[in-house]
């Protein structure tokens, strides 16, 4: 019962958090900063909403003994693993090109990268 | 079990809202942007997919689809640098 | 000598993997079948002969190591987690107000390998209100675009990466990891 609220809190957790990111990316003003409710939001709510299945995974497993739920933990774990590494990756190259385009913070209060660059 | 359903129709309408933003980015960075943040919702839907049709063969397309979806982004944004 | 232990090293890990992934398929240790223990171990090896020079590189002995794996376990379910919490309540702060102070500046990063940099560069984007945007090949160095700078800081030439997390010294805990 009380993994039941839990496995709820997570799930909504998680889409409060996914929907922020999707505002975020609608709201801010330009790349680097819709970078940032990208990569950070929408990854917290993904693991959320892993977090639910694993949740829901684990008291499965415990109440049926089938293997086939510890398969469902197992594979999320590494689903969410890599989901956090290449999401942190691909914000960082996307910011990269977007520098190299020439698109600089705008606004922005000071730019060091543009300076050295030079 | 509703609740499954439930996070899964949120997370489609959220990538709606998400392709605004994908055909008025100003910039092809923005759009990029864009369909990264789309292609983490499809694999969290896909990962609480596997929860409602309970078939473990949802998450590892997960996987998969969230490795290939980064090399695409990499390929896009190497391509935009101008370094291809 | 080192080449046949990256080998090995490389072929447990994706016999590891392998393994997880086909968790629930039989019934040794009630998991797996012996069959797909089988052919784990064989593709393994065929996964470590291939990439035995992409995964631990003779130049860095780190991953062989398996007490930084564990304290790399713990630091990513502690500090680093706790932290990553905080960065979302303050993009959600940001979101919802819009009251936004962004610009990038150079950080200083101390690592001496590869591997501590990629770490470090990929905890600073998940973390509050910072996301890498370069690199300095010569120092190392890291520019990072904040999304809310304090007052002040945008004038100073470069900052410490101890500067940019909050709570906890996550450089120190990268560096007990990678080097």
């Amino acid at each position: 019962m009380i993994l039941n609220v839990l496995i709820w809190a997570a799930l909504l957790i998680g889409l409060f958090f996914n929907a922020l990111g999707v505002i975020g990316i609608l709201r801010f003003p330009d790349v680097y900063t819709r970078l940032h409710a990208d990569t950070k939001a929408t990854t917290f709510g993904s693991i959320f909403t892993s977090l639910a299945v694993m949740l829901y995974g684990v008291s499965q497993f415990f109440s049926t003994t089938d293997g086939q739920y510890a398969a469902l933990v197992f594979h999320t774990i590494i689903a969410v693993i890599v989901l956090a590494v290449t999401n942190a990756t691909g914000a960082h190259a996307i910011a990269r090109a977007a520098h190299k385009r020439g698109h600089g913070p705008n606004p922005s209060v000071v730019d060091r990268l543009k300076e050295t660059s030079k | 079990m509703t609740i499954w359903i439930f996070s899964v129709l949120v997370m489609v309408a959220l990538m709606l809202l998400a392709m605004i933003r994908l055909f008025k980015g100003p910039t092809s960075a923005d759009r990029v942007v864009a369909l990264d943040a789309i292609n983490t919702l499809v694999v969290a839907a896909m990962i609480v997919l596997g929860v409602v049709f309970k078939q473990i063969i949802f998450i590892d397309v997960a996987i998969i689809y969230a490795l290939l979806s980064f090399v695409g982004t990499l390929y896009i944004s190497k391509y935009l640098g101008g370094e291809l | 000598m080192s080449n046949m232990i990256s080998f090995f090293v490389t072929s447990i890990f994706s016999f590891v993997v392998y393994l997880l992934l086909t968790a629930g398929s039989g019934s040794v240790l009630r998991l797996w079948s012996s069959q797909e223990i089988m052919a784990g171990a064989v593709l393994g090896l065929i996964t470590g002969f291939a990439a035995r020079k992409f995964f631990c590189s003779q130049r860095q002995s780190a991953p062989l190591n398996p007490l930084r794996w564990i304290t790399a376990v713990l630091y990513v379910i502690g500090p680093f987690f706790i932290e990553m919490a905080k960065a979302n309540v303050d993009v959600a702060y940001r979101v919802i107000t819009g009251r936004i102070r962004p610009g990038i500046v150079r950080v200083k990063s101390g690592m001496k390998t590869d591997l501590g940099t990629l770490m470090l560069a990929n905890s600073i984007t998940l973390t509050p209100g910072t996301l890498t945007v370069g690199i300095d090949e010569e120092t190392n160095d890291l520019f990072v675009h904040m999304i809310n700078i304090p007052e002040g800081t945008e004038a100073r030439e470069s900052l410490e990466a101890r500067e940019v997390f909050s709570i906890f010294n996550c450089p120190a805990w990268i560096r007990r990891i990678a080097e």
